[in-house]
């Protein structure tokens, strides 16, 4: 793996740093969002669609999280939770120590100036009537910084993330590549000069080759600015190239969560190694020769009991839909890495099988 | 969709509460008193203050909107100031006459529009395209009270075909009565015609350039089940405009009513407001706003039956 | 364990991806696509020309537009001296339409441009914000638009009086809520889409994210609304004036002459279409004008 993303790497001290390297950089505790459904003859709520459900985990200074998962397992509503597009219904966010949203805490607008976020869509993220330079300069400005410099930070950033700024400072979004425009994203989200940044889905609308620049790009960003990243994605294989420790969602909650190689070698949770498990591979010695998921893919609207796999998972007993399994140390078996490696089911057998994976 | 519908009724109350409001509040925010303009300055104090009194004027405003509106539901709008004849009689007269120009007027209206925008639609960026939706945008631009003036002076007055005023009375022939209703019907259907060209073009063109409708042209489908899908798909919003725009020709005659002396609700409420006889201004504006929201509620329902997306 | 390699020499972009042609703003590209249309020109100029013989009115015309004289009556087109003809108080016509149409076009524009500034921030308020306040806002808008126009501006002139000003805040009023709801729907669009979601997540104050990032993207349609409400605004004041509830004589308008001059079709039917022919068009040019507009904006931007 390439050595410059897998580990944390210990940095010189950001004047911002506020509880040294031991310190998360962001906890997030039981965060919880639920969206109404309303219908009927009043508008009333009828049903709600548990999109993020007990959401819990920390990301260490330095280090890349990848958050993994099918779609609608609400990895895209906890991104804009953290950056409170949205606001949680409950949970807390700490963002290096010090809570967001609370009194004596850290506020949202201060919040937001440490961590930004990349969205999936380029296209749609950039103004389609500014210029690149102008999108970026943007948040600068507003925050004070004299129009002239804002432009020039724009300018600098522009050359980092590999554009030419001479070419590229006063072009519109829809004169560039899907790629280029990205890097513009990119390079948006770095203005403020953010420690932390959020990518969701940030590579997934690339065509493969655009998508291998970015992700080293990233790589480079990452180690000259010294940044945190939460990387969104359902993309398994690019989770694994980018990702000190993942995180697996399911349906709006936390199922399994580890290092990077852990995870990917020896997944306890029956529903991570199903997804590992469809994988398409070129390999011909590793054709998939069973189903590996059965069942329907419930409504999150009504959730199953428990846990919410259980409709099909191939070991559910009667305790699966009573109890809502805890995130918690696997029953035998250690994990591989320096970070703990968390399930949450409640069965031993389930933990222990072995699946098709891909090394 | 039952359930759509009713929902929408619901929605409609509030807002039918609202144009009371304002038609009430109008009326009572200019100072001074409807009695008090129409008595003769020599007139004695016992003598306005029984007029009022016999009018309801000297009750406190809320106690009188209330009144007014409890009666109104129930169709009584009082007497007018003018002739002191009930003014739901003479409302409902008036009315009729306008609806017979009004559906007369937005039948024709459309049955045009809709040809000219098909025909523009279909013949895209030719000829007949350019002229049609000429002809559609001079349709909206024209004052119709312009084009009455000019109607009647082309086919009343250098040529004597047909009759330039008013309604006819119940002496005259049928067909001479049809003759009456010509030139008015012509002229209210102008602007109808016009907005329902454009949009008919519009729209049918917007669906005419759908992926899908290439997709379907692709598979050797012959022309007749797309036309059949424009014309499902091109409905709902055109619907809901003819709809409007009906509602437009019903509350919005005075002008076209004024010039061929039709005695309609237009020519009543200029009437009205001439005489200042509140009541019958009261009444005939809400009534005609009254009809248009449940118009737009009709508009509406038949709407999302067409197209279920529209159902919440 | 795999080893992914992505070997790259590097991420910069390759020289060759470079894009040729110089770039331009939005409105610059939009202002280009109006000058090519040949309609919108034509149109333009007319404009510009009803414009010139209004306000200047003064320098084309020489006569006073109060003055006439009995024996001067309804004369024809044509006469030397009053080349479009008298009217019925042998008033010059062609001076009553150009001082005329000062009070025509000011009775349309400004209770649209009223309107817009009104209805526009109401409207871009509601929707960006939303929620209870746009709710509200909605609602009471929802009450005037269950009024046809022409019957609401008639209402009003009607029971407040006569006279220019309160025909402006007649159709003021009138022009409020359609344009309130046109700002809605497009600013609630807007506000979808993930740029502004970026800015918002960028810190910034929603003054300042209406200011850069919203206001850009909806004024289009929003003007395009608006220029089309003027060329219904001439109508509709015309016809108050028509029916005596706007401006009030002597004073020249296009729609009380139209009025004045109806007994006259008997005698001099060309004179007398006069005053209308000239509502329209402007009305008309108005129109095209708005659509040009439209088309002009209406730009696919993925290319």
């Amino acid at each position: 793996m390439s050595a410059a993303l897998s580990r944390p790497i210990p940095a010189p001290v950001d004047p911002r740093d506020r509880g040294g390297p031991a310190q998360p950089m962001l906890l997030v505790e039981d965060l919880r969002k639920h969206f109404p459904v309303r219908g009927g003859m009043l508008n009333r709520q009828v049903a709600t669609v548990q999109a993020v459900d007990d959401v819990s985990f920390s990301v260490r200074k330095g280090e890349t999280l990848g958050i993994v998962g099918e779609s609608g397992c609400g990895k895209s509503t906890t991104a804009r939770l953290l950056m409170r597009l949205v606001a949680p219904d409950a949970g807390t966010v700490t963002f290096d120590g010090d809570m967001v949203g609370a009194p004596g805490g850290i506020t949202v607008n201060d919040m937001r100036r440490q961590m930004q976020m990349v969205f999936q869509d380029s296209y749609s993220s950039l103004n389609p009537r500014m210029t690149v330079a102008e999108s970026i300069a943007y948040a600068p400005r507003m925050h004070g910084l004299a129009a002239q410099q804002a432009y020039d930070r724009a300018e600098t950033l522009l050359g980092q993330v590999g554009l030419n700024p001479r070419t590229y400072a006063r072009r519109y979004p829809h004169e560039l590549s899907g790629g280029q425009r990205q890097r513009v994203n990119i390079a948006r989200a770095l203005a403020l000069e953010p420690r932390m940044v959020i990518l969701d889905e940030a590579v997934a609308a690339l065509d493969k080759s655009v998508e291998a620049q970015v992700l080293n790009l990233l790589g480079d960003l990452k180690a000259r600015f010294n940044l945190t990243y939460l990387f969104i994605s359902h993309d398994l294989n690019v989770v694994e190239y980018i990702s000190d420790r993942v995180l697996v969602m399911y349906l709006g909650r936390v199922v399994e969560t580890g290092p990077v190689e852990s995870i990917y070698s020896r997944p306890r949770h029956p529903y991570t190694r199903a997804l590992f498990a469809s994988k398409p591979t070129l390999d011909p010695d590793r054709r998939t020769t069973e189903m590996p998921l059965t069942g329907d893919p419930p409504n999150p609207i009504n959730p199953p009991s428990g846990c919410r796999f259980r409709t099909r998972c191939a070991f559910a007993q009667a305790i699966c839909a009573e109890k809502v399994p805890p995130l918690e140390e696997p029953l035998y078996g250690e994990g591989i890495g320096d970070s703990p490696h968390l399930v949450a089911c409640h069965l031993p057998e389930a933990q222990a099988a072995m699946g098709v994976h891909h090394a | 969709m039952l359930v759509f519908a009713i929902r929408r009724l619901f929605q409609a109350i509030p807002i039918l509460l609202g144009v009371s409001l304002v038609v009430f509040g109008l009326v009572h925010i200019v100072p001074g008193n409807p009695i008090d303009m129409l008595m003769p300055p020599e007139a004695s104090p016992e003598v306005i203050a029984q007029m009022k009194a016999a009018f309801g004027f000297d009750k406190p405003l809320y106690v009188q909107y209330f009144l007014w509106l409890f009666r109104a539901i129930q169709g009584d709008f009082g007497l007018s100031v003018f002739n002191a004849t009930p003014v739901i009689g003479q409302l409902m007269t008036a009315l009729s006459n306008t609806f017979i120009l009004a559906i007369l007027g937005a039948s024709l209206g459309f049955a045009l529009g809709i040809t000219l925008g098909l025909t523009a639609a279909l013949f895209h960026g030719r000829w007949p395209d350019k002229f049609f939706s000429a002809l559609a945008t001079m349709g909206v631009s024209l004052p119709h009270y312009w084009c009455a003036i000019v109607l009647v002076l082309a086919f009343a007055v250098l040529n004597d075909f047909l009759p330039a005023q008013g309604m006819g009375d119940d002496s005259l022939p049928l067909y001479q009565r049809l003759e009456h209703l010509v030139l008015p019907v012509i002229t209210l259907s102008l602007i109808p015609m016009g907005v329902i060209g454009r949009l008919v073009r519009a729209t049918v063109l917007e669906i005419l350039g759908q992926d899908f409708v290439g997709a379907l042209r692709a598979k050797g489908l012959p022309s007749w089940p797309v036309i059949r899908h424009v014309c499902k798909n091109a409905a709902p919003p055109v619907l809901a405009i003819m709809g409007l725009q009906f509602g437009y020709l019903l509350g919005g005659s005075i002008l076209v009513e004024t010039v061929f002396n039709w005695p309609g609700s237009g020519n009543l409420l200029n009437l009205a407001i001439y005489r200042r006889d509140i009541p019958v201004l009261q009444a005939t504006i809400l009534v005609l706003a009254s009809f248009f929201v449940m118009l737009n509620l009709l508009v509406d329902i038949a709407q999302a039956a067409i197209d279920p997306r529209i159902r919440r | 364990m795999s080893e992914a390699t992505f070997d790259l020499p590097n991420h910069r972009v390759a020289a060759a991806d470079q894009p040729a042609a110089p770039t331009q703003g939005y409105w610059k590209s939009v202002g280009q696509r109006l000058i090519r249309d040949p309609v919108t020109m034509v149109v333009t100029f007319v404009l510009l020309g009803i414009l010139f013989i209004t306000i200047g009115a003064p320098l084309v015309t020489s006569g006073d537009p109060y003055s006439g004289g009995i024996l001067t009556r309804l004369k024809p087109i044509g006469t030397p001296g009053h080349w479009l003809g008298t009217d019925e108080t042998g008033r010059d016509l062609w001076t009553r339409i150009c001082y005329g149409g000062r009070m025509s076009l000011l009775a349309a524009i400004v209770p649209v441009s009223i309107a817009l500034v009104i209805g526009g921030f109401l409207g871009v308020v509601a929707g960006f914000v939303g929620g209870r306040l746009g709710n509200l806002i909605m609602r009471v808008m929802d009450v005037f638009y269950a009024f046809p126009s022409i019957l609401l501006a008639i209402a009003i002139c009607g029971i407040l009086g006569n006279g220019l000003r309160n025909a402006i805040l007649a159709l003021s009023i009138v022009f409020i809520p359609p344009l309130v709801r046109v700002s809605e729907t497009v600013t609630a669009q807007a506000r979808q889409l993930d740029f502004v979601e970026a800015a918002r997540a960028s810190g910034t104050t929603t003054m300042q994210i209406i200011r850069y990032h919203v206001l850009a993207n909806v004024l289009g349609p929003i003007l395009v609304y608006a220029t089309s409400l003027i060329s219904v605004s001439i109508i509709i004041s015309a016809g108050l004036s028509f029916l005596g509830l706007g401006v009030t004589p002597p004073q020249p308008e296009w729609g009380l002459m139209l009025n004045s001059l109806r007994q006259a079709i008997y005698v001099q039917p060309y004179v007398a279409a006069l005053p209308g022919l000239m509502i329209f068009l402007t009305s008309m040019c108005f129109n095209l004008m708005s659509d040009g507009f439209r088309s002009a904006m209406d730009v696919r931007l993925n290319k």
